[in-house]
């Protein structure tokens, strides 16, 4: 990997297909996460950062504060498909937490959509 | 996954509750002012990434992509709103192209509901948007995005115009403006609680 960054750089543009970096897959282990899931590194995660794969690493250092996979995606320009398998495996090894939405197919419950209401009332 | 229902944790002395996201969709033809509406009022400057995606894609085995299918890369832009609580509202312009419709079936899983923006000058580019939302049933109001130099229409001519139901808001916006922007999202998600509300009565009705 350190071979690698001495001459990748922005200009040289991708030089993997972006499958490539996620060894094949395309979902992470425990179902696919939603484009809002919630992802924080844990205090493990900081720690052993710097030994992690340049886009682990990147995510990591991104989710020092919370951010969501499609923010992910955008603020790393990584497709949002290789976000969620790498999270996924992040996950696994206990790098990052993640929260996800309480009912992810369905409407939140009334509970949540009174909260959001308040929320933007108090904006 | 890590999330686990608050009643299995230890009692927290803290006041701080685990974050949950939510997402409102705003939705319209393409050039309406999804863009504007959703930069008037994130919190971050509004980002865009890009999905790659088969029409057929959801949850079918990732390999019969590999025979020909078509994966078209579709761009949508989001926005971010932490509120009180915890509670992080995501804000989704939809891809305006009418090609790109397959992808809202993954962006509108789980929303509250969906702004329809209309700009008075081309009613008809907000028909589709307004058939996809109906016919699933969810929440959505119609924002007629004010532009300068359009002629002004009345919200009641613009109803009729649209066939949208009495029940359902219709309301003006300046995609602009900040303030008309939050004012759009609470009369939503009012919405979305009336929905739920009829939803419910529906529910205990046919339980009894």
């Amino acid at each position: 990997m350190s071979r690698d960054e001495e001459w990748f750089d922005d200009e040289a543009g991708p030089v993997v297909r972006p499958y490539a970096v996620t060894g094949g897959r395309t979902r992470p282990s425990k179902g696919s996460l939603e484009l809002v899931a919630l992802v924080t590194t844990t205090s493990h995660g900081r720690a052993v950062a710097s030994s992690l794969d340049p886009e682990q690493r990147a995510i990591a250092a991104l989710c020092l504060r919370l951010q969501s996979i499609v923010e992910i995606s955008a603020r790393l320009n990584i497709p949002v498909g290789v976000v969620r398998v790498l999270v996924g495996d992040m996950l696994d090894a206990g790098l990052v937490t993640v929260h996800r939405p309480a009912r992810p197919t369905n409407r939140p419950d009334q509970a949540l959509i009174e909260k959001v209401l308040d929320g933007l009332q108090a904006l | 996954m890590d999330y686990r229902p608050s009643s299995a944790r230890p009692p927290r002395t803290d006041a701080t509750p685990a974050p949950s996201p939510v997402k409102i969709i705003i939705a319209g033809g393409f050039g309406v002012g999804k863009t504007t509406f959703v930069g008037s009022v994130s919190e971050i400057t509004p980002l865009t990434t890009e999905a790659a995606m088969t029409a057929a894609s959801i949850g079918i085995d990732d390999t019969t992509a590999v025979g020909g299918k078509t994966t078209t890369t579709v761009a949508m832009d989001f926005g971010r709103i932490s509120l009180l609580d915890s509670v992080i509202l995501y804000l989704f312009g939809t891809p305006g192209q009418d090609r790109f419709w397959f992808m809202w079936d993954e962006l509108v899983l789980g929303a509250i509901g969906a702004v329809v923006m209309v700009d008075t000058r081309r009613l008809a580019d907000s028909f589709p948007a307004i058939d996809y939302f109906e016919e699933r049933d969810i929440p959505f109001l119609v924002a007629l995005n004010q532009f300068d130099g359009a002629k002004r229409y009345e919200v009641a001519d613009v109803r009729k115009a649209l066939d949208i139901e009495p029940n359902r808001p219709v309301v003006m916006c300046d995609a602009r403006r900040r303030e008309s922007v939050r004012q759009t999202l609470v009369a939503l998600v009012r919405h979305a609680l009336e929905v739920v509300a009829a939803e419910n009565r529906e529910r205990d009705l046919a339980g009894t």
